[in-house]
């Protein structure tokens, strides 16, 4: 077909315009019907995402250029102008916002690798051939995703409490003095607790489901050749669980710098967690506490665009780390 | 899962080494069952409390009963003439409402998206990816100023809206169609005249059934927990899901240990509908779909 159209096409025409043309034939020869369709149903699709995601970002970008300028007389309301960079630059002036990000930093950097460290371990215990009670422990160790983060954040708020907790009679009666966690620096230890309570046990199921598809023969193989289960574990499974781990080590990336609901339900219990804790509290400050919805929105886009950054960084290390393990 | 079943019943190479067995299964179980304590404490402990009066709460033991549950409940359902239910009730709305919505445009999209060529594919492809990259709260502030701008905020749609259409949801339902649904059907059913939304009817949503159900479940629980979009979105607190009531609840009490008690028992009765739904529904849930779908 197609050298059929190159021979229709003038000789005069360059290449580039000579694959257009033929684009054009094909798509003129199979579009009509199916097409028709698939936008059909591709349509509720993206007119939600407009709605619900493009709109927004559009606007909210218009609102982090501009600002309200006092016109000058006491009874005229203040107008808008456009103000270029200033809101960016206002936010990366503030002091709160380079702790809130500090704050945040640390949080992260714990997390992360707390949860995904935890996860692959239970996962990979899950996995082993003679370990009891599997089917029960799965379920415990997912219950928690079942839990609402501000009810986990609620319930072990309850469990901070040294006169109520369990989990400090339990360490006293063994003779071990536990700090108060919702009191000065020790608040971050009690934030990560919760989101990890909440998170490992998403994690651990989907790199225990990941574990799941690893060829039988390829366990048994390696078993034959005289290795015990940990080598197993570290040479056979481990590697054929590094792309999912990854994925979903992305996803605790992207939720750890969201993290909100948490924190925000704990500082109900402490006045270690101030307004502008994390960077979203702050945002969620300037938004609607201070009324500056052009800081908030450029404080919003700054944090998204640093978090789309950092996915792409993990996605380029998911690629390197493919390729060398191929 | 059945594949763990085959993989526990595999030839016994190692009963020829009976000192294997014993050290290979008892750590690494005492370390499990150690994980489960954690994970099972907060849990446990919530249905106990929620048993007590706030002075039993401070003076018997974690793990005893108390006398308080019935005291608790009625506390709980007439707080503040009987909002609770009306909170998960919103709950219920926002959640089955928003999953459905989520899992029939994600079907929707995934299929043409696995199944159709069309001008503009690569750029849509290119979109969703971005999308499920995309940190969702962090648009929860720009929403909710559009939102207020049309008026939208203080109704339902201000929670449905933004949680119907879910990037992730659509590259699962992509992924799920391209592997469980062949082109050659899609001929077949042209070739015997069926339209293509008869065949998307008949023959590629039962296909895609059980990749549906796990979006649904994911979605459900999802939004069944979100906090920062029904918490921005609305001001009343009748359109309050029992995440927010439970932070209002509390935010408004100050730290006064008199609420202590009812807190604790709205904790139980809000998680016990979704986890008796995780574990009833957990068979049915295609998990592999999210960790087999970046591969």
């Amino acid at each position: 077909m197609s050298s059929a159209l190159r021979e229709r096409a003038p000789a005069t025409h360059d290449r580039g315009a000579g694959r257009a043309d033929r684009l054009g034939g094909a798509r003129r020869r199979r579009m009509p019907r199916h097409a028709g369709f698939a936008y059909l149903l591709l349509a509720p699709a993206l007119i939600l995402f407009s709605i619900a995601f493009l709109i927004p970002i559009g606007y909210s970008i218009g609102l982090s250029f501009m600002g309200s300028r006092s016109t000058g007389s006491a009874f005229a309301p203040p107008e808008t102008v456009f103000v270029q960079l200033d809101n960016y630059a206002g936010v990366l002036a503030d002091p709160t916002f380079w702790s809130s990000l500090g704050r945040l930093g640390v949080f992260a950097i714990v997390m992360v690798p707390l949860m995904m460290g935890t996860a692959i371990l239970l996962a990979l215990l899950l996995d082993l051939p003679r370990v009891r009670a599997r089917a029960f422990s799965r379920t415990a160790i997912f219950l928690p995703y079942a839990v609402p983060s501000v009810i986990a954040a609620l319930m072990w708020g309850f469990l901070y409490v040294p006169q109520i907790s369990p989990v400090y009679q339990f360490a006293s009666g063994l003779g071990i003095e536990l700090p108060a966690l919702l009191t000065g620096g020790f608040v971050q230890v009690a934030i990560v607790n919760v989101v990890l309570w909440g998170g490992i046990g998403f994690n651990t199921i989907i790199i225990y489901t990941a574990l799941q598809s690893l060829p039988k023969e390829q366990i048994d193989a390696a078993r034959i050749d005289g290795c015990d289960e940990l080598r197993i574990a570290r040479f056979v499974k481990l590697p054929h669980v590094v792309p999912a781990t990854l994925l979903t080590g992305l996803f605790s990336v992207i939720g750890a710098l969201q993290i909100y609901s948490e924190p925000q339900m704990l500082s109900t219990l402490t006045t270690s967690i101030d307004s502008t804790f994390f960077p979203l509290m702050r945002v969620y400050r300037d938004a609607f506490a201070h009324d500056d919805l052009n800081a908030a929105s450029a404080a919003s886009i700054l944090l998204a665009l640093a978090t789309v950054l950092l996915s792409l960084l993990v996605l380029g290390l998911r690629t390197v780390l493919a390729r060398r393990t191929r | 899962m059945t594949a763990t079943g085959i993989r526990s019943t595999r030839p016994d190479i190692a009963s020829a080494r009976p000192r294997r067995r014993t050290r290979g299964g008892f750590v690494p179980t005492v370390v499990l069952l150690a994980a489960v304590a954690y994970f099972l404490v907060p849990v446990v402990w919530v249905v106990f409390a929620a048993t007590k009066t706030t002075g039993e709460l401070f003076n018997t033991p974690s793990f005893a009963m108390g006398t308080g549950f019935g005291d608790n409940l009625v506390q709980l359902f007439t707080y503040q003439g009987g909002a609770f239910v009306q909170w998960m009730g919103n709950s219920f709305v926002y959640a089955i409402g928003g999953a459905l919505l989520s899992t029939i445009v994600s079907a929707a999209a995934g299929y043409a998206l696995a199944l159709y060529d069309f001008p503009g594919k690569k750029a849509v492809m290119i979109g969703l990816l971005g999308g499920v990259l995309l940190p969702t709260i962090t648009l929860t502030i720009p929403q909710y100023m559009l939102f207020a701008e049309w008026g939208l905020t203080n109704t339902y749609w201000a929670v449905l809206l933004p949680v119907s259409v879910t990037p992730f949801g659509v590259y699962l339902a992509f992924v799920y169609a391209r592997a469980s649904v062949p082109r050659e059907l899609l001929e077949a059913g042209r070739v015997d005249g069926s339209s293509e939304g008869r065949t998307f009817g008949a023959i590629g949503l039962p296909l895609l059934l059980p990749g549906l159900v796990t979006i649904f479940l994911l979605q459900f629980i999802g939004i069944w927990n979100n906090f920062l979009l029904p918490y921005i979105m609305q001001s009343d607190s009748d359109l309050a899901p029992v995440t927010v009531a439970m932070y209002l609840m509390l935010n408004r009490g100050g730290s006064e240990p008199i609420l202590y008690a009812m807190a604790i028992t709205g904790a139980l009765v809000a998680i016990l509908p979704v986890i008796a739904f995780v574990l009833f529904l957990q068979r049915f849930w295609r998990l592999d779909l999210v960790s087999g779908s970046l591969k």
